[in-house]
C-alpha cells in the first residue's frame, strides 16, 4: 500500500462481525487492550483474516469532526475513506488496508461499518438502521430512522429475546434466505450485542402510535423504506445498482409490515 | 413533433416489478422513482427499435380509453420527461443500445 502507516509490528486482533474476521495491527498496546475491551464478544481467535488493517495513530487532531460526513471514493481498485478524525484506504483484492486515527474506538468503528458495508454489498447483504432480536431460532428486524424506536423497542425486549443490536443490524443472504448477524455497533442502550446469528422472520417498520397494531405495507413501499434505511456510503453506480436488487430480493422474500407500538413490553407479543 | 422517435432504457438504470409498480434506481445520485403505468409501458416497451407510434397504438391505445393522436401527444411528452431524469434514451434514430438492462419483471 503506497500509502500505508509505519510498519506495525506484533500486535494485532481479530474482529469478527457477521462472520467476517478483521485482523487489526497496531503498534500500540493501550490501544490493542481498548480494541478488545470495545468489541468483546467479537474477538475471533481465527488466523485466517478475511481482511486486514494497520492502524498508525496520530496525536488527537484539535479540530477534528467525527460528525462531519464520509467521504468514501473508489479509484484504481482501493477505497480510500475519510471523515474529519480519520482517514482509511482499503484494496479489496489484496485484502489489506490502513487507518490513519487517533487513539480512540469510534473512528475504527466507522471504518468497520463502511467496510462491512462495502465488502456485503458485493454478497448481497447490507447493514441496516435497525434494532434485532432473535427469538425461538427467529430474527426480526425492527427499521426506522432516529427517533423511531429502535433503542425502545430493544430495551422492551423480553428475557427470551437475544438482543443482536439496538441500532446497526447486519443481514447477509445465506443460500435463498436472509440472515441476520449480532453487532457491537450499538445506540442509546449502549450494550452490544450478542454475537449469534439466526434466520430473519420479518422486518417491521417502526411507528410510534397509541396501540399495537401489525399492518400491511406493499413490496414497492417496502423496497423504498428498507433502501432508505440502508447503510450506504458510495455514490458507485455499480453498488447502487447492487443495494436495489439486494432490497428488491430481500421484500420478496421476506415479510415487511409497518408496526405501530406504544412504549410497553406487550409489543413482543406480537413477535413470536 | 414531427417525425418517429425512438426510445431505449437507459444503461445506468436498474428497474425492479414489485408487485404491480415498477421502481427503477439511478446509479447517478441513487435516485429512485415508481413509474405510473403509461411510464411503466413505455419502459417495457423501450428496445430502441419500435417507434414510439407502434407502442401507443399496441399497447397504449388498446389499455386506456384514449384518442391516438392525444396518447401520442403524451406519450411523446412523457418520454421526454423520462429522457430527462435519464431514465430512458429518446432519439429520431433507431438506438442500437446492446448494453441497456433487462426488463425485472416479478
Amino acid at each position: 500500500m503506497p500509502e500505508c502507516a509505519a510498519q506495525i509490528d506484533g500486535l494485532s486482533v481479530v474482529i469478527a462481525i457477521g462472520g467476517v474476521p478483521v485482523r487489526v495491527n497496531t503498534s500500540d498496546p493501550a490501544f490493542l487492550e481498548l480494541l478488545q475491551s470495545r468489541y468483546a464478544g467479537f474477538v475471533s481467535d481465527a488466523d485466517d483474516a478475511e481482511f486486514e488493517f494497520d492502524v498508525e495513530l496520530t496525536p488527537p487532531r484539535t479540530a477534528s469532526d467525527p460528525d462531519a460526513d464520509v467521504q468514501v471514493t473508489h479509484r484504481a481498485g482501493r477505497w480510500l475513506l475519510t471523515r474529519g478524525d480519520f482517514r482509511a484506504e482499503w484494496e479489496p483484492a489484496s485484502r489489506r488496508g490502513w487507518i490513519r486515527q487517533s487513539a480512540n474506538p469510534y473512528s475504527i468503528d466507522a471504518v468497520l461499518r463502511i467496510v462491512h458495508t462495502l465488502a456485503l454489498a458485493r454478497q448481497g447483504g447490507f447493514l441496516l438502521h435497525a434494532a434485532s432480536g432473535v427469538r425461538n431460532g427467529k430474527a426480526f428486524l425492527f427499521a426506522g430512522v432516529s427517533g423511531a424506536g429502535k433503542t425502545t423497542i430493544a430495551g422492551l425486549a423480553p428475557r427470551d429475546v437475544t438482543l443482536l443490536t439496538d441500532e446497526i443490524s447486519y443481514v447477509r443472504k445465506q443460500g435463498d434466505a436472509y440472515v441476520a448477524f449480532g453487532t457491537p455497533f450499538t445506540g442509546e442502550l449502549a450494550k452490544l450485542g450478542e454475537n449469534v446469528s439466526a434466520p430473519v422472520e420479518a422486518l417491521y417498520l417502526l411507528a410510534k402510535g397509541p396501540e399495537n397494531r401489525i399492518a400491511p405495507v406493499s413490496m414497492a413501499d417496502a423496497a423504498r423504506e428498507l433502501l432508505a434505511n440502508m447503510l450506504f456510503f458510495a455514490e458507485d453506480p455499480e453498488l447502487v445498482h447492487g443495494a436495489f436488487q439486494t432490497a428488491c430480493d430481500f421484500v420478496d422474500r421476506v415479510p415487511v409490515y409497518r408496526l405501530t407500538f406504544a412504549p410497553d413490553a406487550r409489543v413482543w407479543e406480537l413477535m413470536r | 413533433m414531427s417525425g418517429k422517435l425512438y426510445l431505449a432504457r437507459s444503461p445506468r438504470i436498474a428497474a425492479r416489478m414489485l408487485g404491480d409498480e415498477m421502481l427503477v434506481m439511478s446509479g447517478q445520485g441513487s435516485t429512485l422513482f415508481t413509474l405510473n403505468p403509461t411510464a411503466t409501458i413505455l419502459w417495457q416497451a423501450a428496445d430502441g427499435a419500435t417507434p414510439l407510434d407502434e407502442i401507443v397504438e399496441q399497447k397504449i391505445c388498446s389499455e386506456f380509453e384514449v384518442a391516438p393522436e392525444e396518447a401520442l401527444r403524451d406519450a411523446e411528452t412523457l418520454a421526454q420527461d423520462l429522457a430527462k431524469h435519464g431514465i430512458l434514451l429518446v432519439s429520431e434514430q433507431p438506438i442500437a443500445n446492446p448494453n441497456m438492462p433487462a426488463q425485472e419483471t416479478r
